[in-house]
């Protein structure tokens, strides 16, 4: 029986994340939007700096982009869900398969935003990095951690009135952790550490990321039940 | 004696007031006469993240009971820990003004103080959304459970990554090691016990208040 829950969980999630991918693909509103603010904002970004050589302006700017543009995208990750379509959910499937998806599918395009921001990034401005491989692992653990904090926060403000808003409110300072380890682990890597300095902060990231997903996990179902 | 505690607190606070700034301190350079702040400054912190706390496991057993009085109890005791909050951020820039020369320094500690209070009054922002008590309750049980844990991820995490110009961090030896000599120690712990039942005090009455305000409208 065990076992069985289990494996209908994956099943769910999977189910749940592709119907959440082709919902995406086939409207391509949200990506689009989120891929031209990314794209804007860089380009103003260059049109100010032309070249940026100091590696704390980059590291700052990077991240700063990163955040607003996972906000935007996260806020509307509960909109489907919400309305009389959430009857129809709550019917079929469980919380818990419904937040994992959800962070799935949140995780995966904050990934993507962050790889696209980076390619920009580095044509318009210069790539002041010194090691790439790491710093795509910090990408990977911050990009995660982002969705953790935007998809239960997204998913507390789609119960209320004003969304929008409350969205950022709610989770900018709770995302500072995650994102002042994100940083400090980038400069340590831009600045060419070796892995027994930034593997440190990485480690911290990662511990981060299981707090922030458990507590999705344990909270998300309290929230959906209201 | 119902009451003995708000007693207690009355005593430990007037003895607080009056041994804090006769009772004989160490001369400690920069600090001279300020090192008296301890009494006040600190506790501050001390009752604001108790009172959190205390609100946070109201807001678990909220959501595992669903009752409002669980609710009342959450928001009152980040109301109160708020107020707290901001006498800890009067009481530090003014001590900081005096020792380090500035009223607001960009050091950690201050940094993760200004974020607790955003963070609290983002919680506040969220009860002020909703009209719906239950929904309301339980809703913003979970923010505040989820903010909580992440508060002290936070606290305990950040200082270590930079120096601070506070005690015990940054090469700077903690208030333990020779600033709190015993007679400051016989001040400083009734302080913060005086203190804590304060915060618990004002919360007992707020709650009350809002207790009867709910009668008056039903």
């Amino acid at each position: 029986m065990e076992k069985f829950l289990a494996i209908s969980l994956v099943q769910d999630i999977r189910i749940l994340f592709q119907k959440d991918w082709k919902t995406e693909m086939r409207q391509k509103t949200a990506i689009h939007g989120i891929l031209l603010y990314v794209i804007s904002t860089v380009f103003v970004a260059y049109l100010i700096f032309h070249q940026i050589e100091e590696l704390t302006t980059w590291i700052a700017l990077f991240w700063i982009v990163l955040l607003f543009a996972s906000t935007n995208a996260s806020i509307h990750s509960f909109k489907a869900e919400s309305g009389k379509q959430f009857f129809y959910y709550y019917s079929l499937c469980s919380p818990q398969s419904i937040i994992l998806s959800k962070l799935l599918f949140n995780g995966f395009l904050m990934l993507l935003i962050a790889i696209i921001n980076w390619l920009f990034f580095s044509v318009l401005l210069g790539n002041p990095l010194e090691d790439n491989l790491a710093f795509m692992l910090v990408i990977v653990f911050g990009s995660l951690g982002f969705s953790g904090v935007l998809t239960l926060v997204s998913a507390i403000a789609s119960k209320t009135n004003n969304n929008s808003t409350l969205t950022a409110i709610l989770a900018f300072p709770i995302m500072l952790p995650m994102l002042l380890t994100a940083i400090k682990a980038s400069m340590l890597v831009g600045l060419g550490f070796g892995s027994e300095e930034w593997g440190m902060y990485l480690g911290l990231m990662a511990l981060i990321n299981v707090v922030i997903i458990a507590l999705a996990y344990v909270l998300f179902p309290y929230l959906w039940r209201s | 004696m119902r009451y003995w505690w708000k007693i207690l607190a009355s005593i430990l606070l007037f003895y607080t007031l009056i041994g804090g700034f006769l009772i004989e301190v160490p001369r400690q350079v920069i600090l001279y006469e300020s090192i008296r702040n301890l009494y006040f400054h600190v506790p501050m912190w001390f009752t604001m993240i108790f009172l959190f706390l205390l609100s946070t496991i109201n807001s678990i057993k909220n959501l595992s009971s669903g009752s409002i009085e669980h609710d009342r109890k959450a928001i009152e005791y980040v109301n109160v820990g708020i107020v707290f909050g901001i006498l800890g951020t009067i009481t530090g820039s003014i001590w900081a003004q005096f020792t380090w020369g500035a009223w607001w320094t960009n050091d950690v500690k201050l940094n993760g103080s200004a974020i607790t209070m955003l963070i609290y009054l983002a919680y506040v922002i969220l009860r002020g959304s909703m009209d719906d008590e239950q929904k309301r309750a339980r809703i913003s049980a979970v923010y505040n459970i989820f903010a909580f844990v992440m508060l002290i991820v936070f606290i305990g995490i950040l200082p270590r990554m930079t120096d601070s110009l506070h005690p015990g961090n940054g090469g700077n030896p903690g208030f333990n090691n020779y600033d709190l000599d015993s007679n400051m120690k016989l001040v400083f712990y009734p302080a913060v016990i005086g203190w804590i039942l304060l915060g618990l005090w004002i919360s007992d009455i707020r709650l009350r208040i809002s207790r009867l305000n709910e009668k008056l409208n039903a």
